[in-house]
């Protein structure tokens, strides 16, 4: 009944060029960060022939996805999370520690960081159990597994030390809150989100006086009851007491270990407890880019090393110095309209399942996308999450691939499943 | 589900929002703040100024006197090193282990990836050994220096030195120093700075994140090249110059020889002086405080600056102006009674009898006469007042040179001391004084004060019969457009008629052979010349004597002080007149080696009361 050449008629070709523009873009900007002329051109210790087997495999990856029955998925979906859980766990036994994370196995000269996988599992597991018509959302039993399906899973990375990767599951929320979670979640998420960035961009007292203002508007302009003093005073107390930790999380707990990498890479040269030196640099690489960019390979804080972790998760700035403003224009303006085209995916689907699992696609790759660049041009906090299919990285790229190109399958097959 | 599906607006306008913010953000970050730029280019650009190789300076003769010397410095960046042989190295740099690992040590604790100096000022020889071992020793790097390099170890107050620059030098040279860079100081380093220093040229280069050179910026187009300094050629001679300072030695005093033909001056000697080599190098900070604290000031400059009264080898200025200001004739006599009595005023005079004319006051060195003389001079009917007379006196001596600044080109010229009405009145009040109050600049005593420069040029305007070019050091630039060297083509012309000079010269030649310098004479040659004594208040009086030779056609003109030296013939005179027998002769004649040898012997400042020579 499922015709193979029906799969392949409604392909959604848009976004699977998309995703060859981005790898493409992606090889060029390792290739710039990265390469080191010292070494021959073909050299499997250069990064980029490494990130240009990564596609490779990637590209056998999706096509095999393509041609195999999406059942995998949709039937399977438990058992996949399950199968992924096992190796996150046995990474606890059997992994590799790479900079503090334990989260690495090692096969040959390539490492795998089973908690990338995770969060296609989560994806599958969520569009399943809320695809199913008895769970809803507005119950709290459901609210309660969903929140257990993907907090397990964090727990286990944060556990192994990841803490990028663990926050990336709070992208979900934006899955739930799309299919019943009440709409106050969102605007506290929201809420927290806004004021990290402002905590980060304006001196925390201005900010408490701000906030003081706005509590004292919003009690002239509703209702005054006992009820909204209470619920006024209590958010401009925790919001003051978020604004005054932030900064102390975020330079204390979060950043510990990512001090210590660059502790590692810049010798005595850097003054290391300055925790800002990352996003200074970055700041300073895309800046200096200008409006047309120095062109490619040209860019000479990139080329001569001055942003750490460029290849990886400070890819962006790469972007930013060689093709400048305009490129990086067209860099957001492509990730967004992959994001939107996404969401309108999600919206053709007739099964549930697809359409949840396709909001998870697009949550995961708007927070990737949210914290990879706001953090290079200092808006977010440095959280070490890579930018999907740019930066460097066999486990992410594999990782988003599947993850994007199981929705392509289920989009492909939208029209052979049964209201 | 209405409500749930218009969340899907929700989220997209989310992603809109945030996409809007980042582009916002990287407008400003990318194109409206063009601080990055600056920032980006401070942290991968850097200027290295390259040096250029200071000019050279070569002696009348073409001996090159001054030049640079590569001098070798070994880096470390200890980051970069690898095991090594640590005895082998000390061992080739003649280096204590223990001394050479404390200070790599401190090199690795500054930086692992900068380099640091751990061993300084490496000779050239000893780092030709060191080359060939180097590529054993990963991480030590030898970097080239320029020494400023005297092969002979003479003439240290002419040639000066170089040192660091000052804040305030730095100041004011509208950018062209930094600091760290060097600047002549003293000496014909610091009066030609311009001339030798050349042009510092600049490289921009790229480095890494480890301040690694990566390359050239912008293909170097940014990038200028350094114009080597250019080369000086002294009017010195170097021979005599050490001669000079050989004879000096055990002595304070200062010896001035010029070519009365040209100005050029031949030898420049400040005793004591002190070996050049001593303030480059490795030594340099210890040696010159040490210098700085000597109690015979070897860094000051005497025949520049010292001002000394000039007692009798003035008196044939004296001499001159009296006769072309016919306050005395040629023939003018005086009969001398040991003194210069009038009223209560009495200047004493080692000699006595009659003085038949200027030539034999001359010879035998009257006081009582060339008193009688400076006061006819000045209360000469011709001027009203004394005032006057004594300006007009002060006039004339300016036209020698003395008692103002001459254009010499050193730093540091001295004025001497010669004072005019307005000195007087001053101290007595207007119309308070007269030429009895004055009568002591009559023999060169009291408030009056010549340098060794002018004593010398004084020497040379007579041995020239009235006429001089400034003294200078340097007689060719290497260099076509450079006109420093114009006013030394320009004649001075003293405004005394030339057959008094025929007369006072006559007298210079009578004092050699007949009077008070015959201890100046040399088998052969033909020679003026003066001696004197300066009054000294605190202690033994300065030996002072000028000369000249040939008196037809002089070649050299010279004036020697000898401090706390005593009579003028005592030490003056010999150490004037072998050193024109060296200049002219090229050797001293067997004669004459005695006084060779005890000049040579003579130590003053260790002994000062040895007994003053007999003659
Ligand atoms: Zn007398």
């Amino acid at each position: 009944m499922i015709d193979k050449r029906k799969t392949n008629n409604n392909l959604d070709w848009v976004i699977i060029l998309l995703y060859g523009v981005f790898v493409s873009i992606g090889l060029l900007v390792v290739y710039a960060s990265s390469h080191d002329d010292s070494r021959p051109f073909f050299d499997t210790r250069q990064l980029y022939i490494r990130q240009l087997i990564w596609v490779c495999t990637s590209i056998i990856i999706a096509s095999f996805i393509l041609v195999t029955d999406n059942k995998i998925y949709t039937t399977f979906a438990y058992f996949i999370y399950a199968a992924v859980l096992i190796m996150v766990i046995g990474v606890f036994f059997f992994g590799h520690e790479v900079n503090g994370n334990k989260n690495w196995f090692e096969i040959g000269s390539f490492q795998l960081q089973p908690s990338e996988f995770a969060k296609f599992s989560v994806a599958l597991v969520l569009a399943k159990y809320l695809g199913n018509q008895n769970n809803n959302l507005k119950s709290n039993k459901t609210k309660m597994v969903s929140l257990a399906l993907i907090f397990f899973p964090a727990l286990l990375i944060q556990l192994q030390g990841d803490t990028g990767s663990t926050l990336v599951f709070l992208s979900f929320f934006l899955v739930l809150y799309r299919f019943g979670l009440p709409g106050e979640f969102l605007a506290l998420g929201l809420g927290v989100l806004t004021l990290s960035v402002f905590s980060l961009l304006i001196d925390k007292f201005t900010l408490i006086a701000i906030l003081f203002i706005m509590a004292g508007a919003s009690l002239y302009f509703i209702k005054r009851t006992k009820v909204a003093y209470f619920v006024i005073a209590g958010l401009f107390i925790c919001a003051s007491l978020y604004v005054t930790t932030t900064n102390y999380v975020f330079n204390h707990v979060l950043r510990s270990h990512q001090q210590e990498r660059i502790k590692v890479l810049l010798g005595q040269e850097v003054n290391v407890k300055d925790a800002d030196y990352n996003v200074r640099q970055s700041k300073i690489a895309i800046g200096s880019g200008g409006f047309l960019g120095k062109g490619p390979l040209h860019g000479t804080l990139t080329k001569y090393n001055f942003v750490p972790e460029q290849h990886t998760d400070f890819i962006f700035c790469t972007i930013g110095e060689e093709y400048g403003f305009l490129g990086t224009t067209l860099f957001v303006s492509l990730f967004l309209f992959l994001l939107i085209r996404i969401l309108s995916l999600a919206e053709r689907q007739r099964s549930k399942f697809s359409r949840i699992y396709a909001y998870g696609v697009a949550s995961i790759l708007f927070f990737h996308f949210l914290i990879n660049i706001g953090m290079t041009i200092g808006l977010a906090p440095v959280i070490g999450i890579p930018l999907p299919f740019i930066s460097y990285g066999g486990s992410s790229l594999w990782s988003f691939t599947i993850l994007l190109f199981i929705l392509i399958k289920l989009d492909a097959d939208r029209l052979a499943v049964l209201r | 589900m209405d409500t749930l599906a218009s969340r899907r607006k929700v989220l997209q306008m989310v992603f809109y929002i945030i996409a809007t913010v980042f582009v916002l953000r990287l407008l400003f970050i990318q194109v409206l703040n063009k601080n990055y730029k600056q920032l980006a280019n401070n942290n991968v650009l850097r200027k290295v100024t390259l040096y250029p190789s200071r000019g050279l300076i070569y002696d009348r003769n073409g001996k090159l006197i001054l030049f640079n010397q590569a001098e070798y410095d070994l880096l470390v960046v200890p980051g970069q090193i690898k095991k090594f042989d640590t005895l082998n190295l000390c061992n080739t740099l003649g280096l204590e282990i223990s001394n050479f690992k404390k200070e790599l040590f401190k090199a690795y604790k500054y930086s692992r990836f900068k380099p640091t100096v751990i061993v300084k000022g490496i000779q050239s020889e000893l780092y030709a050994q060191l080359q060939e071992d180097l590529f054993l020793y990963p991480g030590f790097y030898a970097q080239v220096r320029m020494v400023r390099t005297y092969p002979i170890a003479a003439a240290a107050h002419v040639l000066g030195y170089i040192s660091e620059v000052t804040l305030k030098q730095i100041d004011k040279s509208d950018g062209y120093y930094q600091q760290g860079d060097y600047i002549g100081t003293g000496g014909l380093e610091q009066y030609y700075e311009k001339i030798l220093r050349g042009k510092k040229g600049v490289k921009y280069v790229l480095v890494d994140v480890h301040n690694r050179e990566q390359g050239a910026f912008n293909e170097g187009q940014m990038d200028t090249l350094a114009i080597p300094g250019i080369n000086l050629h002294s009017t010195l001679d170097i021979d005599l110059q050490q001669y000079g300072e050989k004879l000096m030695q055990g002595k304070v005093g200062s010896v001035v020889a010029i070519d009365p033909s040209t100005g050029e001056v031949l030898a420049m000697i400040s005793s004591p002086t002190y070996d050049p080599r001593l303030i480059t190098g490795r030594e340099r900070g210890k040696n010159f405080s040490k210098l700085y604290a000597d109690s015979l000031k070897p860094l000051f400059v005497r025949p520049l600056k010292a001002s000394y009264p000039p007692g009798s080898i003035y008196k044939p200025l004296l001499g001159l102006i009296g006769l072309q200001e016919q306050a005395i004739l040629p023939s003018s006599t005086y009969s001398c009674a040991g003194a210069y009595s009038v009223g209560s005023s009495r200047v004493g005079c080692h000699h006595s009898g009659f003085v038949n004319n200027i030539i034999e006051a001359i010879q035998h060195s009257c006081n009582a006469y060339f008193c009688m003389s400076f006061r006819k001079m000045v209360d000469n009917n011709k001027y009203k007042t004394v005032a006057q007379g004594l300006d007009s006196w002060k006039s004339y001596l300016s036209s020698f040179g003395i008692g103002v600044r001459m254009k010499t080109d050193l730093p540091g010229v001295g004025y001497g001391f010669i004072p005019g009405s307005d000195y007087y009145n001053e101290i007595y009040g207007v119309g308070h004084w007269n030429s009895l109050t004055i009568v002591s600049l009559g023999i060169g005593q009291g408030e009056i004060g010549l340098t060794p420069l002018q004593m010398a040029n004084e020497m040379t305007a007579i041995a020239n019969h009235g006429w001089f070019y400034t003294p200078h050091l340097v007689k060719k630039v290497d260099d076509d457009t450079s006109t420093v060297l114009k006013i030394f083509k320009e004649k001075n012309i003293i405004p005394i008629e030339k057959k008094w000079f025929d007369v006072t010269v006559e007298a210079m030649k009578e004092v050699v052979e007949a009077g008070t310098g015959q201890i100046a004479q040399i088998p052969g040659l033909t020679m003026g010349g003066k001696t004197g004594t300066a009054q000294n208040p605190h202690g033994k009086d300065h030996s002072l004597f000028i000369c000249f030779s040939p008196v037809v056609d002089p070649k050299i003109a010279i004036a020697v002080i000898v401090e706390n030296a005593g009579f003028g013939a005592s030490y003056g005179a010999p150490i004037a007149s072998l050193m024109i027998e060296k200049y002219l002769n090229d050797t001293i004649s067997t004669p004459r080696k005695y006084l060779e040898q005890r000049m040579f012997e003579a130590d003053l400042i260790h002994n000062k009361f040895q007994q003053t020579p007999v003659h």
